[in-house]
């Protein structure tokens, strides 16, 4: 090829089609980068020519800037490449829109929740408070309550279901509950939420709100988390461990207790956490099984329980008079959920990294 | 285990206790999940079937169960199909941003932020919605009241506050995008080395690459990620309740103050002042809810797991 273009690189700008091969062209490295942020800029100037707005820039400059580029493209390189960079103009514009959403959220909860972040917040419970002040103890206690209890009945139940798949089950039992768990998993908070309260008022009569009926309909939601990421951890753990066990006579339970289960205990300890940020949010659940008190109630067995997505729901929408205190209150209470959710997502994170089973390697 | 002629072997015989109970215990845990799932279904029917079966001119509104649910089931599909549409190109483009074009050290820290969005509470998503999104849509409600009057979807008259059912959807949209685009990253992820690296041998460019080996591979799991984010949209509580204005009946009109509301939402908002009949009416409409995201979700089990028997990859 090179033969027959005897033109230097330097003089293919200008010359055309040489000879019966064309030279190959190419676009500078940042030049479509380049075209891409002078189509944002002409897309600011259209949108300040009708009163500048930030979501008409980001419209404009986004359809430009790819067309520009596209085109471009298209001339120096062919069509080929030039749809190639037209996908991933695409594709990257697209992913930088979706993050949109993520940064305003965080910005617009630490904006509006820092204000009332304060002792009080977390040691007054709301009663008796009218307007400024109160706080949020009673129903960060709840929550605390709740998830502890649905943790100790999930826990148990969906750790057995699953060593019940991966050691023993076998045939169309293993089937079913595979299948179920996996439409457990999409099942509807508030259907949860409906079920425990329709299994609780079948006996104790309707109008009953109790902290453990929470904890059911929570359960409901957790136990096919625990149930699959269980099964899945349970399952890396390699057959060698379990045959070298009942090798030495060990029967299967021990080997299951002392050897599979201390094998996968890392795993086992993000997903129950993992799980347990899962519901440490709901909130539909609860608000039709719990109900919502302004006192401090730690009784899951009698009365009406209050958790903190909850406290943070009322507070918004029935913020009381004036309204701007039971709004400051609303957001911080979603700013310490955030802060809880993320923190126990990062100590899911660590559980694995520490307790990982110490490999040869 | 075959039976050979050697002696029988002793384990065998003797099946410990220990065994005995924690089988069994396992087993009873494995079907505790059955009878959890039939509960669900037995006592949402037990308790809805006063509903069922009342005269329609008791049930709050008094235009029987039918005409009581449909506006509602009419808000939850709409709803859903708009997140659905708006999240699913967005969710594919972003599992392959991550998957094919971010620098490979940035990709696991996008992936991990991605699913931090999974995580975050749909309260929070509703206090976003209705803080942020809500004022943020008004003024492009204005502008398609007036110019894109003629479209049913934005027939008008807008919105002040912006709460309105594409709000809603839009918020919906943001909540299900983490959910589709986990499950796409993981089944385009899982395209066959050899293939992508074929393609690129032969001198395809990054995007033909993709559509040739990547996409055909990971079209299944795409749709089913699509299904789980539609059960989860359809299901969506507390940010519906939130940021939907709804005091309407069935309109296709996208912008305007009135708009029906969702099932969930609905029971959210009216259950707790409510009682006797109308507890059972909500019931019955959480059923509906039930049976409708049942079947949507064994929909997408089952195409997902079509994909597992057929790709070979297992």
């Amino acid at each position: 090829m090179s033969t027959e273009t005897p033109v230097a690189p330097a003089a293919t700008g200008s010359a055309g089609p040489v000879g019966p091969v064309r030279p190959r062209r190419r676009l500078p490295q940042y030049a479509a980068a380049g075209v891409y942020v002078v189509g944002l800029l002409v897309g600011a100037l259209l949108s300040a020519l009708t009163g500048f707005s930030v979501a008409l820039t980001v419209g404009y400059g986004v359809i430009l800037g790819t067309v520009g580029v596209y085109l471009i493209t298209r001339r120096v390189e062919g069509r080929r490449k030039a749809t190639d960079r037209l996908v991933t103009t695409v594709v990257t514009s697209a992913f930088v829109i979706a993050m949109i959403p993520l940064v305003s959220l965080v910005y617009t909860v630490l904006h509006n929740g820092l204000a009332r972040l304060d002792s009080e917040f977390f040691n007054s419970s709301m009663l008796g408070i009218v307007g400024e002040g109160g706080g949020a103890y009673h129903a960060i206690l709840g929550t605390v309550i709740i998830t502890a209890l649905t943790t100790v009945i999930s826990v148990p139940i969906g750790l057995l279901t699953a060593i019940y798949l991966v050691e023993y089950g076998t045939g169309r039992l293993k089937k079913a509950i595979t299948f179920l768990v996996d439409v457990m998993t999409g099942i509807p908070s508030i259907v949860a939420g409906l079920f425990a309260f329709a299994l609780f008022a079948l006996f104790l009569g309707p109008g009953i709100r109790l902290g453990i009926m929470g904890a059911v309909a929570l359960s409901v939601l957790m136990i096919p988390v625990v149930v699959r990421s269980a099964e899945e951890v349970l399952k890396l753990v390699p057959n060698e461990l379990r045959e070298a066990s009942y090798a030495l006579g060990v029967p299967k339970w021990r080997t299951i207790v002392k050897v599979v289960i201390p094998t996968s205990i890392a795993g086992l300890g993000t997903g129950i956490t993992l799980a347990v940020a899962r519901v440490i949010g709901e909130t539909a659940p609860l608000l039709v099984t719990t109900g919502f008190v302004n006192s401090t109630n730690l009784n899951p067995f009698s009365g009406r329980m209050t958790t903190l997505p909850v406290f943070s729901f009322y507070q918004l929408t029935q913020p009381g008079f004036p309204p701007e205190f039971g709004i400051e209150r609303a957001w911080t209470a979603a700013l310490v959920l955030i802060v809880l959710v993320m923190a126990l997502n990062v100590v899911a994170r660590l559980i694995s990294r520490i307790f990982a089973p110490k490999t040869g390697r | 285990m075959t039976i050979t002629s050697a002696p029988p072997s002793p384990s065998r015989a003797k099946r410990r206790a220990g065994d005995r109970v924690f089988a069994g215990t396992a087993t009873g845990a494995g079907i505790l999940i059955l009878l959890v799932l039939a509960g669900v279904a037995v006592f949402l029917i037990a308790e809805s079937w006063p509903a069922l079966t009342a005269d329609p001119a008791d049930l709050p509104d008094g235009r029987g169960l039918a005409g009581y649910v449909a506006p509602l089931l009419f808000g939850t599909l709409l709803a859903a199909t708009i997140a659905l549409l708006v999240a699913t190109p967005l969710a594919v483009a972003i599992a392959l941003y991550v998957s094919y074009y971010a620098p490979r050290r940035l990709a696991t820290a996008m992936g991990y932020v991605i699913d931090l969005l999974a995580a975050i509470p749909s309260v929070v998503y509703g206090f976003w919605g209705i803080a942020a999104l809500a004022p943020a849509m008004v003024p492009f409600y204005g502008w398609a009241a007036e110019h894109l009057s003629y479209i049913p979807f934005f027939a008008g008259p807008a919105s002040t506050t912006g709460k309105t059912m594409l709000t809603t959807g839009l918020v919906l949209a943001v909540m299900i995008l983490p959910i589709i685009s986990a499950i796409s990253r993981e089944v385009f992820g899982q395209a066959p080395a050899l293939h992508r690296e074929a393609a690129l041998a032969l001198g395809a460019t990054r995007w033909e690459m993709i559509r040739m080996a990547v996409l055909p591979y990971g079209k299944s799991g795409v749709i089913g990620g699509a299904m789980l984010g539609l059960g989860r949209a359809l299901g969506e509580t507390l940010a519906v309740a939130i940021v939907l204005s709804a005091s309407g009946g069935i309109t296709f009109n996208l912008i305007s103050s009135s708009n029906p509301s969702t099932i969930a939402a609905n029971i959210a908002l009216q259950f707790p002042e409510s009682s006797g009949l109308a507890v059972n009416t909500l019931i019955a409409t959480g059923l509906a809810l039930f049976v409708i995201t049942l079947a949507v979700n064994m929909f997408a089990r089952w195409i997902v797991t079509r994909r597992a028997d057929f790709s070979g990859a297992n």
